[in-house]
């Protein structure tokens, strides 16, 4: 029998486990705990994603009477979210507390995704030849860069929308959104980049959707198929809801301009 | 009554661990459609060795599709473009005249080459040694049937012990991960009675160990797609779940340190 040639030596890890911190901060240290962090703030993410495509579509309710003055709807329901729970806390203290959580969320979904990035960019090794995808789909093959679309995107459209900064929208005016929106997605470069920001927002809501049951291992065999066709259909509902507004705009079809016009002309 | 084929082949050699590899191009004449891929690499192997050349090394044992030790990326498929087939079992007759076929070993961080096709997969064994076992007094063996198990838990124990740890599920997945083999491993005990009073401890030690040598899991599903045992994502769901509530349980059990 010929002797070996080659020495086999113990498997090396590739990463050393470092000292575990405290219940439940330990949760974070591993990929496992991290894919779980980055399902429950995906959720929350998501959720906040579907309700103000919801709230935009006050937008097509044009102008309602209130108190005796003609008013935007959409404009309307901005101060019912500033408004929130009022004569309980003060004004936006609520919308802040929604607002800090959201900013949490996000933090930790970013930071968790990249953090597992560099882990699987340690792990893996590149094929020579080319490798034959079979399941990996767009969706789950384009999660980064969906992912940093978006991210910036979400830096614009704050800027454009909610900061009013004066070189990204100069007609923008506090509380305004009927005509904000209207002034700003008017110009053909800013519909453009809400229109691609949002096809890349529904892929990665795509993908995130189905995966997110499987991180957080809520899987029955039995609600498997629903849980794609959950994800299309709801990556499929906010699409078509996030794109109809640049469209509507650019098209036309909702113009800025006095809401008292609007109610008069019926 | 067998076709041949002539067949390209760009292989992958590697002299050892530390050596740079490279492919090279061999022809592989007059091969019968009926041999297995494996057998159609015996023969150019003998050729190699009539020509006074290294034959190609490459990772083989049983050739019936239980052992898990073959496996070789085969035209960017682990194990080859048969769903649910080990590299043993796919036979020559899936190729036509004429193909070139490119064969790559395993590639993962933690899966170094050996030599040319042959990596070391001790990782997979670290992962076992972790917790893939049960811990049962010795003596005679238990009656048939003293444990009741329910069909369907048997079922689908028996469906996640069909792995045979070949590894096509990391040198498949983008990231390395290691997520199907630990999962089909973990719920192949953890669903039996059996495997019930370490389950926990189980499920932390070789989670947290898998972590030390693979990726992490972004849920492409192409493990599965490779797997010759088809072992399904849904174990890796399984898992995540144990995980998670294996932290909580275990730290009971260590009386709140």
């Amino acid at each position: 029998m010929a002797a070996p040639t080659v020495q086999r030596s113990a498997a090396n890890p590739i990463r050393k486990k470092g000292k575990d911190l405290p219940f439940p901060l330990n949760l974070y240290q591993t990929a496992v705990g991290k894919k779980w962090v980055m399902a429950i703030t995906g959720l929350m993410l998501l959720g906040f994603v579907l309700t103000h495509m919801l709230g935009n579509l006050k937008l097509y309710l044009g102008a309602v009477e209130h108190n005796g003055e003609a008013i935007w709807d959409i404009d309307l329901y901005g101060e019912f979210l500033r408004e929130l729970l009022v004569p309980l806390f003060p004004r936006t203290y609520f919308l802040w507390l929604m607002r800090f959580g959201l900013i949490g969320a996000f933090g930790l979904h970013i930071h968790s995704a990249y953090s597992l990035t560099r882990m699987n960019q340690a792990a893996g090794s590149r094929y020579q030849s080319k490798q034959d995808w079979l399941a990996a789909n767009f969706a789950s093959r384009t999660m980064r860069v969906t992912g940093i679309i978006v991210a910036l995107y979400l830096v614009f459209h704050l800027a454009d929308l909610t900061w009013g900064w004066s070189f990204v929208s100069p007609e923008w005016e506090r509380g305004e959104i009927y005509n904000n929106l209207g002034h700003s997605l008017a110009r053909w470069w800013v519909g453009l980049i809400y229109i691609v920001a949002n096809i890349a927002l529904s892929v990665h809501i795509f993908h995130g959707t189905w995966s997110m049951f499987q991180s957080l291992g809520l899987n029955n065999p039995r609600w498997n198929n629903l849980r794609r066709l959950a994800a299309g259909g709801l990556a499929g509902a906010i699409l078509i809801g996030n794109l109809s507004f640049p469209i509507a705009i650019m098209s036309g079809m909702i113009e800025p301009g006095d809401p008292e016009a609007s109610i008069s002309e019926g | 009554m067998s076709n041949t084929l002539n067949l390209t082949l760009q292989i992958w050699r590697q002299e050892g661990p530390n050596a740079a590899g490279r492919f090279e191009t061999y022809e592989a004449r007059d091969i019968p459609d009926d041999a297995s891929f494996l057998e159609m690499l015996d023969v150019v192997n003998e050729n190699l060795i009539e020509d006074g050349k290294v034959p190609i090394e490459f990772p083989h044992d049983c050739r019936e599709g239980i052992c898990g030790t073959c496996g070789v990326m085969i035209n960017g498929r682990a194990h080859g473009q048969e769903k649910g087939t080990a590299t043993c079992q796919l036979h020559m007759r899936k190729f036509s005249d004429g193909d070139t076929i490119a064969i790559e070993p395993w590639r993962a961080a933690a899966f170094p080459v050996v030599k040319d096709l042959v990596v070391d997969r001790s990782p997979l064994d670290a992962v076992i040694e972790a917790g893939g076992f049960i811990t049962a007094p010795t003596g005679t063996a238990a009656d048939a049937n003293e444990t009741p198990i329910p069909k369907e838990a048997a079922d689908s124990a028996m469906d996640a012990a069909a792995c045979i740890g070949c590894g096509a599920c990391i040198a498949a997945c983008p990231n390395s991960a290691g997520q199907l083999f630990t999962s089909a491993k973990l719920w192949h005990l953890n669903s039996l009675p059996q495997g019930q009073p370490e389950r926990f401890k189980r499920t932390e030690a070789m989670v947290e160990t898998m972590e030390q040598f693979f990726g992490s899991c972004t849920n492409h599903g192409e493990c599965s797609e490779a797997c010759p045992k088809e072992i399904s994502l849904d174990f890796i769901a399984y898992m995540n779940r144990d995980y998670i509530k294996s932290k909580r349980v275990n730290r009971k059990l260590a009386g709140q340190r």
